[in-house]
């Protein structure tokens, strides 16, 4: 009877000790986000957003930054998206069950699991100088393009995955190639599912900052970029570059930048859970 | 007409997934032709054993042992402080928690993995490092400790979650037999459903290692810039992805010695990480035959 009574406390401590572990991550969050806001929230205001970079803290705003995570956002899905997509497609309807499918498998999953520095080293020796771009926004844009293409990969055959194979073979019964297929029923259908992977692997992109800093992106930019070619740099360089200075001033700047940082990331996974959500129900 | 265009498109797709094995093969020549130069220069017997790493000084070492031993020092402390937490929450949430509370508070743990590094960064320095002097007033302001410990913040949700959904995926007959034997659910998680899974769990640790390994803005920005061969973690230290930020900021001529350091360390940071992937690519087939 005791040894029952003895099991049965174990197993409430543990109950216990689980919703802890679970809210403490959660807890630490919100801990860190109380305090970001603390610290940034009175610094954000329309001349934040808007000026330029400057030594006087007080003056610095975040506009080149952004307006340089904006374009190197937009660069990187227009490379990653088709290439990740068409990838996906082959692989999930055309490959066969052959040594080739196995490699290129491997391959990804291994990608995947890269460090992000690691493709920084990558496009600083290819893109930047091989190519020559310079350290521009087009190389960076490559360079991130690169980083997440794994990632837009995966989920984008997760989502032909979860397509019913009756609407596959529907689609050829009804005389239809193996292309007219996909582009007709497969894409459409899987369409939400595809977004879903491709918003959070931007989401990805637009945090990154340490293969940036090595293809040699720039802390201080003095106009925002007008061009692929231009020099550039991005919120979360600009970030860094703030808390390495030890003036309060800039400190206070890094914690508003922080915040509209961290608004972006997490309206970017929001509407990427909102799709997830309303897509699975579909298939249901 | 309509073959031809068929075998366009197909050829045009498989182009796009052989971009993939590129970066391989691109990353991989990348890595070992400058590191190849380095070599050339610096004995690679003093790369290994030499225990002071100052490539940027006129007295030069390059002994990689110094910028290994910050890697795996905050990459310990990491892991150390994330897998006992995210395995509990594995276990509670796919054994113990009701299925709603598992709904909503799984995307809320993910969110953990979506932060910025670079916002960690500045949590650890500005946040933890200063609440951890209050009661050890040796700690320096620059520590591999506070990195380690807001690393593990940021890699728990890739132990919860991978472990939560090894744990899902036990056949629901292990679990009735257990609690048929009469097991409390705590008997049943440890002796039952965490062996059932152990290579689901296994996998969720070494893809979280291999996360931490290459992890690079907390520590470059909390854990300092001074490489040492040490294991004291209150004082301060560079990892290897530190070290390549280090250079990357500063002035560094191409094809100088110092421009070739930062390959010579990536190729030991990606054999590192590499090893790791196969490692867990190859226990994850396994497992995958196992229950389908």
């Amino acid at each position: 009877m005791n040894n029952i009574r003895k099991n049965r406390l174990k197993d409430q401590a543990f109950k216990i000790w689980g919703i802890f572990c679970t809210l403490l991550g959660l807890v630490l969050l919100a801990v860190f986000i109380g305090n970001i806001l603390i610290d940034g929230i009175m610094r954000i205001d329309w001349a934040f957003v808007m000026n330029l970079p400057s030594r006087h803290a007080e003056e610095s705003g975040i506009y080149t930054a952004l307006m340089g995570s904006i374009w190197v956002l937009l660069l990187t899905t227009l490379i990653a998206l088709p290439v990740g997509i068409a990838a996906a497609i082959y692989l999930e309807e055309y490959s066969k069950k052959n040594k080739l499918a196995t490699i290129l498998e491997v391959n990804i999953s291994n990608l995947a699991g890269v460090p992000s520095i690691i493709y920084g080293l990558l496009g600083l020796e290819v893109f930047v100088r091989i190519m020559e771009m310079g350290a521009s926004v087009l190389a960076g844009s490559f360079t991130l393009a690169l980083l997440i293409l794994p990632i837009v990969i995966v989920s984008t055959r997760e989502a032909l995955k979860a397509v019913p194979k009756s609407i596959r073979d529907a689609s050829f019964a009804m005389g239809a190639s193996k292309w007219q297929t996909v582009y007709h029923q497969l894409l459409p259908a899987s369409f939400g599912g595809i977004l879903t992977g491709v918003i959070l692997a931007l989401s990805r992109a637009v945090g990154e900052t340490a293969p940036l800093i090595v293809i040699g992106a720039l802390a201080y930019v003095p106009f925002a970029p007008s061009s692929p070619m231009d020099e550039f740099s991005v919120l979360p360089i600009q970030i860094f570059n703030w808390i390495t200075r030890p003036q309060h001033g800039f400190v206070e700047n890094a914690a508003a930048a922080i915040i509209i940082l961290l608004l972006i990331t997490f309206v970017m996974n929001g509407i990427a859970v909102y799709f997830r959500n309303k897509w699975q129900k579909k298939f249901k | 007409m309509r073959k031809i265009k068929e075998l366009v498109i197909e050829r045009g797709l498989l182009f796009s997934a052989l971009i993939t094995i590129a970066v391989t093969v691109g990353i991989i020549l990348v890595l070992s032709i400058e590191a190849f130069s380095f070599f050339s220069e610096v004995s690679i017997i003093d790369f290994l054993t030499d225990p002071e790493w100052t490539p940027l000084f006129t007295n030069k070492h390059f002994g990689i042992l110094s910028l290994l031993s910050g890697t795996l020092l905050t990459s310990f402390i990491a892991i150390a402080f994330a897998v006992p937490v995210g395995l509990s929450i594995s276990i509670y949430l796919s054994e113990y928690a009701p299925k709603s509370f598992r709904r909503t508070i799984k995307p809320l743990l993910e969110l953990l993995a979506a932060v910025p590094t670079v916002v960690y960064g500045f949590f650890a320095l500005m946040v933890v490092t200063p609440f951890l002097q209050t009661f050890i007033p040796g700690l320096s302001s620059f520590n591999s400790l506070s990195a380690g410990l807001v690393m593990g913040i940021m890699i728990i949700p890739y132990i919860s979650s991978l472990s939560e959904d090894a744990l899902h995926a036990v056949p629901n007959s292990l679990r009735e037999a257990a609690y048929g034997m009469g097991s409390t659910r705590l008997q049943n998680s440890f002796k039952v459903m965490v062996p059932a899974a152990s290579s689901g769990i296994i996998v969720s640790i070494i893809l979280a290692i291999s996360r931490a390994i290459g992890e690079t803005m907390i520590v470059a920005i909390a854990a300092g810039q001074q490489p040492r061969l040490t294991f004291d973690p209150t004082v301060p230290v560079e990892t290897i992805t530190a070290y390549i930020v280090q250079v990357s900021l500063g002035d560094v001529q191409h094809d100088s010695l110092e421009y070739k350091t930062i390959f010579a360390a990536g190729i030991t940071l990606f054999v590192f990480t590499f090893l790791l992937n196969t490692i867990s690519y190859r226990i994850r087939k396994k497992f995958q035959e196992k229950y389908e």
